[in-house]
């Protein structure tokens, strides 16, 4: 770890942000500060599948001279906005059971169709929550043992086949740390994430371990330290992230 | 010409313990008539294949809530709270299957092939007293075929020779589960003489039985 760049990081934060010991976000910050950070990973013309939940919010804001293609498993490429108006279609859903609207070129297809795209590499990213995530890349989101079994559906071919694996989640579960040196529950897939993106920082997951490249202006490397148990390097070019 | 039947008399085929696919993803695509008619005719000891249980005011659902379901061969529960309960108490049985996974192997029944080789689940509980087989260096873990007694789909339009068109995101596993079951008994919206051969997405020969849901078969 290059102590010179933390203090100069470090020499930045407290020039420019006023940090306060009882410092908090609230469940609404948070989820927009990774929404808004997963959105500028898309590129223009980039195919993407988005998980339920939080990484959904990510499309909200995708600049509008970047095109876009949403693309959901159970067979929609070209997913539009929410459905409004007086006569919602409800034979078009989105993976979450939200009535969708389409998009220009949008296509309609089967489960086989759909999976193809996702185990087979045809999906240039893909953005999942999970419930704990390790420095091997390895990523846990689909259940807890005797307490929560909802099932993987498509996110396991999905982690297998996308191109770019972008775990998008809170830094942590009610003071659990989620980003560790060996993932505990049982595994979605096992060595396929290439990016995580919190509230407080962003890793890439590299074969050498994880690199931190950005940080939360209101958290410090050593917070960020203090609440993972992964090794991770700091990259020579760590940035503050855009809140 | 294939025949055209009331949700009741379709229903009737299926007996106890038997194995039944339901097409649908939640209730999108669901065929709900024929739901309805198995909770009213109370067939029980069924093993289920699909994608999911639904909600349990719904569809699918309702087959679990009414407990006329011993296993359940799926992908996700996690809409179902019900589905988890009788899991957890000992009840029904539950097999996750990833969503890629369960569709190919429904298609591997339907086409014929003896399994399928998947690179999903590989390094996770899955692979657990799974054959793995290595390609080209890569690692899959070997499926069995999956086949049910009866399948149950929908569709939006079908025409009397059985074949069959979709609107929006109603496919789902409906097209392939059509292939891999000794009966297969569709819902449909609208019954019509023909449907250009251009647009048909499930050739007819594949289906047994139509109901329409209009309800003027019943």
């Amino acid at each position: 770890m290059n102590l010179t760049i933390n203090q100069a990081l470090q020499d930045k934060i407290e020039q420019q942000y006023q940090r306060s010991s009882d410092f908090a976000l609230t469940k609404e910050q948070i989820r927009e500060i990774i929404a808004r950070r997963v959105a500028k990973e898309f590129k223009d013309g980039d195919v993407v599948t988005l998980g339920i939940g939080l990484p959904t919010a990510a499309a909200d804001y995708v600049p509008e001279e970047k095109h876009v293609i949403f693309q959901s498993e159970n067979g929609l490429l070209g997913i539009g906005k929410s459905q409004s108006g007086a006569n919602p279609d409800p034979h078009i859903i989105n993976a979450g059971g939200g009535l969708v609207e389409v998009q220009e070129g949008a296509c309609f297809f089967d489960s086989a169709t759909a999976l193809t795209m996702m185990r087979g590499g045809h999906i240039d990213a893909t953005v999942l929550g999970a419930l704990q995530v390790d420095e091997e890349g390895s990523i846990a989101s689909w259940m807890i043992p005797g307490k929560l079994i909802p099932g993987m559906g498509g996110s396991m071919d999905l982690v297998v086949g996308a191109k770019r694996v972008i775990v998008a989640m809170e830094h942590t579960s009610k003071g659990e740390k989620k980003i560790l040196k060996k993932c505990t529950l049982p595994l979605t897939a096992y060595r396929e994430v290439d990016l995580i993106i919190t509230e407080r920082c962003v890793f890439e997951v590299t074969p050498d371990g994880l690199i931190l490249t950005e940080v939360n202006p209101h958290f410090t490397i050593d917070d960020i330290k203090a609440s993972v148990t992964a090794d991770f390097k700091v990259s020579e070019n760590v940035k503050l992230m855009e809140i | 010409m294939k025949k055209i039947v009331s949700a009741k008399e379709a229903i009737s085929q299926i007996k106890d313990g038997a194995t039944i696919m339901v097409g649908g993803f939640l209730s999108c695509g669901t065929p709900d008539k024929l739901i309805d008619e198995l909770v009213a005719q109370n067939v029980q000891k069924l093993t289920m294949i699909s994608n999911d249980t639904s909600i349990p005011t719904a569809d699918k659902g309702k087959l679990i809530v009414n407990k006329q379901v011993k296993k359940v061969i799926t992908t996700h529960i996690g809409t179902n709270p019900e589905t988890g309960r009788q899991m957890t108490a000992g009840e029904l049985d539950v097999e996750l299957v990833p969503m890629g996974t369960l569709v190919e192997r429904i298609r591997a029944k339907g086409t014929g092939m003896g399994g399928i080789l998947t690179p999903t689940g590989v390094g996770t509980i899955l692979e657990e007293h799974k054959e793995t087989i290595n390609v080209d260096g890569k690692k899959f873990i070997f499926e069995r075929p999956i086949g049910a007694d009866f399948a149950l789909i929908y569709g939006s339009k079908v025409d009397k020779y059985g074949n069959v068109t979709f609107h929006g995101t109603t496919r789902n596993m409906n097209t392939i589960m059509a292939t891999a079951a000794d009966t297969v008994i569709i819902q449909a919206d609208e019954l019509v003489d023909s449907i250009n051969p251009d647009d048909v997405v499930i050739p007819g020969l594949f289906i047994d039985y139509i109901v329409i849901n209009s309800g003027e078969n019943e």
